[in-house]
């Protein structure tokens, strides 16, 4: 007889919020009229997340292992169902947005309808606005919430595939471009399955070597046996595959600048911070909970992969004449130095690389929000030429990015210099200095395409005929403002939220 | 958000002597309005705020609001001085802790102000003298598009004056230091059009900036020796301190002070910058600005009485300006940079009393307040001239105009009066206690002085007789009337400062006794009678001003300078070669070595930055071929990675 676990409702609370919601929106795509259907996704939606972040703030605090010691509540759990709930209300402000496109929002007005058919003119005649990305959207950022908390390897997997097939779909739905954006999504969906299978057979040689699939006992395992098994070293490696995919670190990084690229600018914004939050969380329970006793084992793989993921970040990233692919290598570039962080493999890192997720996240999904607003007749101009004398245009435009590009290469007065710092000094301070000295290193390469982008913004002339700045609605004032408020802030006043992640930095067992 | 808590400090005074007196702290509520003497600075900057963010929108109104800010501080100032004359003398310093100012580490500065009765005499001058010139600047700049501008900087002037001498630490006393050294920089090239005053504005800047690591090295010092930068604790660690440390901090605050107040060896921007409008050059030359060096020697003189090697150095370089200047200001035909000479020269006297130690400090202060009015009400009245003349300068193109300009030669003759020290006006108070006191320290810097003395009279008479006696040597183009009265007016009140001052100084407040606390006193002992003293001076005086009253008033003024003239005067006029010793010395081969570093930088360090930056672009685009969109392709780099871990854990394994 299968003995069914107690469940704590409340502290699942954030997480099944979100679901129900997803699964409410996916019945109201069935049964709700056409017209009433984007109201009520919408408030769903929002609702959801906000009703969500308020239970995170409840069961702030609690430290326990919940459902039968699958999955865990607890300080980085939280803390970082916290920041995907948040990167998660910012993106849904951008794909909200109806005002920038002359034909509706960012997405095809059907996915099923072949890229220049007349199906899909008439939908656009029509302006047909697409919901079903509501509920997709919602579905993923659950199976984001779940993948920081899971415990044990089954969750693990499952939670990860949540996460990814909805983004699979939501990647091939942009309006413009749509071959692009299939293109895109077949790649992705392609290379996710790929990692997932290493990832499953990482996690059957894990339980194979331990026994047991939950977190704990596989550290009882390693700190029992004593010798390393191939099992637990094959076992590892090919887990890793899978988690190091999802932060598209070197040398699994190839499908981030296409995918990046074609997919719908919301959903980019939404992949590039929700996931990266995701899937580091992951990474650091399982190497925290799951296999930190066999640090010296991975520890110089992740070494190695966190260098090269920096350095070919930094320096591919010098060749992009595209912002969107710039800003996919830019974060390639910050999935290595964030994975110094986890090397650290104490609680300064944890905390550190916990607020560097943070900030990150929301600086990036502000960032390509600003990519929304420069645009031409057939949609967003993104070429870095497009933004020629942006300065001079549009200064509250160039203002803003540059922040935000100020921050990503680190430079003081910046969230993104107060998170790099403390990434660097824990890794440091856990004697990874050399690789601290090379991150450096590479960060003063990456600000080179920055600061170039700067230069372009503010020292040259504006082209005369080109793209036009577009006016936006509130909600996309709200998720550039909002990524604004919180590079500023935690560049000048961090300290209560490095405390909080101080705070938060302890792993259940 | 800012709490204000009150300390007052007592100092005790009653050794008589040898020692520094140095404050001691003792923790007690300063109340009532004390509590506000924050807002001393806050008005200017308020001021400044209003004027420089509003822009244009202003304009219509910028002037008065910038004079009202000047002006309440003034008000508040003298009511805080009524209150601090009521106090028991150990009650009247009061430090108003604002809020902690964390820089780095355990590098820390309090943001706490200091008011106390040295503090005072200097807010009084700062906002009187600065209030008046404010009023003046109303007419003077009344045709000026950018006047709203001018008052914003005049605003950021005082304000940063007033942070200067109200800091109760060296690093706060930095701030206000560097705003000072700012706003001369923005006034004196108000007029940045004209290439002169550009250039001049950035000689001060320049030298300034000289001075000004002399300030930050003398700051860094101490926090090095006694870990602090508070004026009290930096003094009462003063005393176990090494001496050559001491030496070392006093020489780095003499420099700093050389730069801010234009003596020897920085001396030279001050008579370029008489190229700002001449308000500028009265609030500079009299109530701010030069007086800082002063000041900062006055405030540090606990450190200077432990260090008598920097003492020394400043009592020369006192003297020698105090010559120097005197002569550049004999010889000059430009009526202001004549006046800027003065300036020098007047500075100089403070600096020989302040090097003569406790005996001087106090003197050094009085002579300093009263240069204040006298020099404030000479710089109005030749800005008065030099209005009415068609903005021109040049002496031996004036003449006569006391027919034409009534009250203008009324002040100016009072600022006469003021500054060569006839008895009973200003300088002959303050000068003479100037020269009893070198007498009595170093007989050579007594004789000196009455030498100056000499000078002074001489210069000053030569000014008023080429400018307002003798025969009209007016270019075509003028027409010479009386300035208008909200010019007037402010001149004529410090005419009366500058006839007076001394008197009220001496018989009605007692300075002396006012500043002893502070900066203590030690009275020397003159060799020879006071009466001798007061005799032999005011002799000097009179063969000074009968010499030049011969030569310029009595005679024909020759409208070009005479060539076949002394050595002396040759090198006088210009300026004793300043400017040629410092691009000889400093500019040239300072262009030489920037030269040298162009180059390096553009073939050494340039070179190694292209060739990395070319080279790491050439990766680039060999790596971003990988990047070719196939997914095929991706996948086996994937595979790739995996093949890589594996080896790393095999290799990490066995090695």
């Amino acid at each position: 007889m299968i003995e069914f676990p107690e469940i704590q409702w409340l502290q699942l609370a954030p997480v099944i919020i979100v679901l129900i919601a997803g699964s409410i929106g996916v019945l109201v795509e069935s049964f709700a009229p056409r017209t009433a259907r984007r109201p009520i996704q919408l408030w769903l939606t929002f609702g959801a997340l906000i009703a969500s972040f308020a239970f995170i703030v409840i069961v702030a605090g609690s430290f326990e292992l919940v459902v039968g010691g699958s999955m865990a509540v607890d300080g980085p759990g939280l803390f970082l169902q916290g920041t995907i709930v948040l990167v998660a209300l910012l993106s849904a402000f951008l794909m909200m947005e109806k005002n920038l496109d002359v034909a509706g929002d960012a997405f095809a007005p059907r996915a099923s309808a072949m890229p220049g058919s007349e199906d899909e003119r008439q939908f656009t005649a029509l302006r047909y606005l697409q919901t079903e990305i509501w509920p997709l959207f919602l579905i993923s950022v659950g199976g984001m919430m779940l993948f920081v908390a899971a415990n044990d390897l089954l969750l693990l997997f499952i939670a990860l595939e949540m996460l990814s097939l909805p983004l699979y779909i939501l990647a091939g739905m942009a309006r413009r471009r749509r071959l692009l954006s299939q293109e895109a999504a077949m790649k992705y969906f392609l290379l996710g399955a790929f990692s997932s299978a290493f990832f499953l057979y990482g996690a059957a040689l894990l339980y194979g070597f331990a026994g047991t699939i939950t977190f704990g006992g596989i550290q009882e395992a390693i700190t029992g046996q004593g010798s390393m098994t191939p099992l637990l070293i094959a076992g590892m490696g090919m887990l890793f595959v899978g988690l190091l995919f999802k932060v598209a670190a070197v040398p699994f990084h190839n499908w981030a600048p296409d995918v990046y690229q074609g997919s719908p600018t919301p959903i980019t914004a939404f992949m590039a911070a929700g996931v990266k939050v995701a899937a580091f969380g992951a990474i650091l329970r399982v190497t925290y909970v799951a296999i930190g006793g066999a640090a010296w084992d991975w520890r110089p793989v992740l070494w190695i992969i966190a260098g090269l993921t920096f350095f070919v970040g930094a320096i591919v990233g010098l060749a992009q004449t595209d912002l969107k692919r710039m800003l996919a290598y830019s974060s390639i570039a910050h999935a290595g130095f964030l994975l110094l962080g986890v090397t650290a493999l104490s609680t300064e890192g944890l905390a550190a690389t916990m607020f560097y997720l943070l900030t990150y996240g929301l600086s990036t999904v502000g960032a390509f929000g600003l990519l929304t607003l420069v645009r031409t007749e057939t949609g967003e101009a993104t070429s870095l030429d497009s933004w020629r004398g942006l300065g001079r245009t549009n200064p509250w435009v160039a203002a803003a990015f540059a922040l935000f590009l100020f921050s990503f290469a680190g430079i003081p007065l910046t969230a993104g210099f107060i998170g790099k710092f403390a990434v660097f000094s824990a890794a440091a301070a856990s004697g990874a200095g050399w690789l601290v000295v090379l991150a450096v290193i590479a960060s003063a390469i990456a600000a080179f395409f920055y600061l170039r982008v700067v230069v372009v913004m503010y020292f040259s002339e504006p082209t005369g005929s080109g793209p036009k700045v577009v006016v936006p609605s509130w909600s996309t004032k709200m998720a550039v403002g909002g990524g604004v408020a919180v590079t500023l802030v935690l560049g000048i006043f961090p300290q209560p939220v490095l405390d909080l992640a101080q705070q938060a930095s302890i792993f259940v067992q | 958000m800012i709490s204000l808590a009150s300390t007052i400090l007592s100092t005790s005074d009653e050794e008589p002597a040898v020692e520094p007196i140095t404050a001691v702290v003792s923790a007690a509520e300063a109340g009532g309005l004390f509590e506000w003497f924050w807002l001393l600075i806050a008005f200017p900057v308020f001021g400044m705020l209003v004027l420089l963010i509003g822009g244009r929108r202003t304009n219509a109104w910028g002037h008065l609001l910038g004079t009202a800010v000047v002006l309440v501080p003034f008000g508040i100032g003298v009511a805080l001085l009524i209150d601090m004359m009521g106090r028991a003398e150990d009650q009247r310093s009061v430090v108003l802790h604002m809020w902690d100012w964390t820089i780095a580490g355990n590098f820390t500065a309090d943001m706490a102000l200091r008011l106390d009765p040295l503090s005072m005499v200097f807010v009084l001058l700062i906002t009187g003298v600065g209030s008046l010139i404010h009023i003046y600047s109303i007419g003077y700049m009344s045709h000026d598009p950018d006047r709203r501008k001018f008052f914003g900087f005049l605003n950021l002037f005082i304000a940063a004056m007033l942070l200067l001498v109200l800091a109760n630490n060296y690093l706060l006393l930095y701030v206000g230091w560097e705003g000072v050294g700012l706003a001369s920089y923005l006034l004196v090239g108000f007029w940045q059009y004209k290439n002169s005053a550009a250039v001049a504005a950035k000689k001060a800047f320049v030298m300034n900036r000289v001075g000004d690591v002399g300030l930050s090295l003398g700051i860094m010092l101490m926090f090095v020796t006694f870990g602090s930068v508070a004026f009290e604790e930096v003094f009462a660690a003063a005393g176990e301190a090494d001496g050559t440390v001491v030496t070392l901090i006093g020489l780095a605050l003499l420099l700093a002070a050389t730069g801010k107040s234009a003596q020897y060896p920085l001396q030279a921007w001050l008579l370029d910058a008489m190229e700002g409008p001449t308000p500028v050059s009265a609030l500079i030359h009299a109530a701010t600005m030069v007086t800082a060096g002063v000041y900062l020697i006055v405030r540090s003189n606990a450190l200077f009485d432990l260090a008598p090697i920097a003492l020394n150095v400043v009592l020369v370089v006192g003297v020698v300006t105090m010559v120097a200047g005197a002569v550049i200001g004999c010889a000059n035909d430009d009526l202001k940079k004549s006046l800027a000479g003065s300036t020098m020269s007047q500075i100089g006297y403070m600096f020989t009393a302040a090097g003569l130690g406790p005996a001087g400090y106090v003197f050094a202060i009085f002579h300093l307040l009263m240069h204040g009015m006298f020099k404030a009400d000479l710089f109005l009245s030749a800005g008065s001239v030099m209005h009415n003349m068609n903005d021109q300068l040049n002496m031996r193109r004036f003449g006569a105009l006391r027919t034409v300009m009534i009250v203008t030669t009324g002040t100016f003759f009072a600022g006469f009066l003021g500054i060569t020290g006839v008895p009973p006006f200003d300088s002959f108070f303050s000068k003479d206690d100037i020269i009893k006191s070198a007498l009595s320290q170093n007989w050579l810097a007594g004789i000196a002085t009455i030498f100056a003395a000499g000078l002074t009279a001489f210069y000053m008479t030569r000014q008023l007789s080429m400018t307002f006696f003798g025969k009209k040597r007016w270019t075509q183009d003028v027409k010479p009337k009386e300035s208008p009265p909200v010019m007037t007016v402010p001149m004529i009140f410090l005419s009366a400062g500058a006839l007076f001052g001394g008197l009220t100084m001496v018989y009605l407040f007692n300075l002396q006794e006012w500043l002893t606390p502070i900066t203590g006193f030690t009275p020397g002992e003159l060799p020879i009678p006071d009466w001798a003293v007061e005799v032999i001076t005011i002799a000097t005086l009179a063969i000074g001003v009968t010499l030049a009253w011969r030569q310029y008033a009595t005679r024909d003024v020759p409208e070009t300078p005479p060539v076949n003239v002394t050595p002396l005067t040759v090198a006088a006029r210009k300026s004793l070669y300043a400017d040629a010793i410092n691009e000889g010395l400093f500019m040239r081969p300072g262009q030489h070595l920037t030269r040298f570093l162009v180059w390096f930088d553009n073939r050494g360090v340039d070179g190694i930055v292209r060739g990395t930056a070319s080279g790491v672009s050439g990766l680039s685009n060999r790596l971003k071929l990988l990047q070719n969109g196939y997914a095929r392709s991706y996948a086996l780099t994937m595979v790739v990675g995996v093949l890589v871990i594996a080896a790393i854990f095999i290799v990490s394994r066995w090695v």
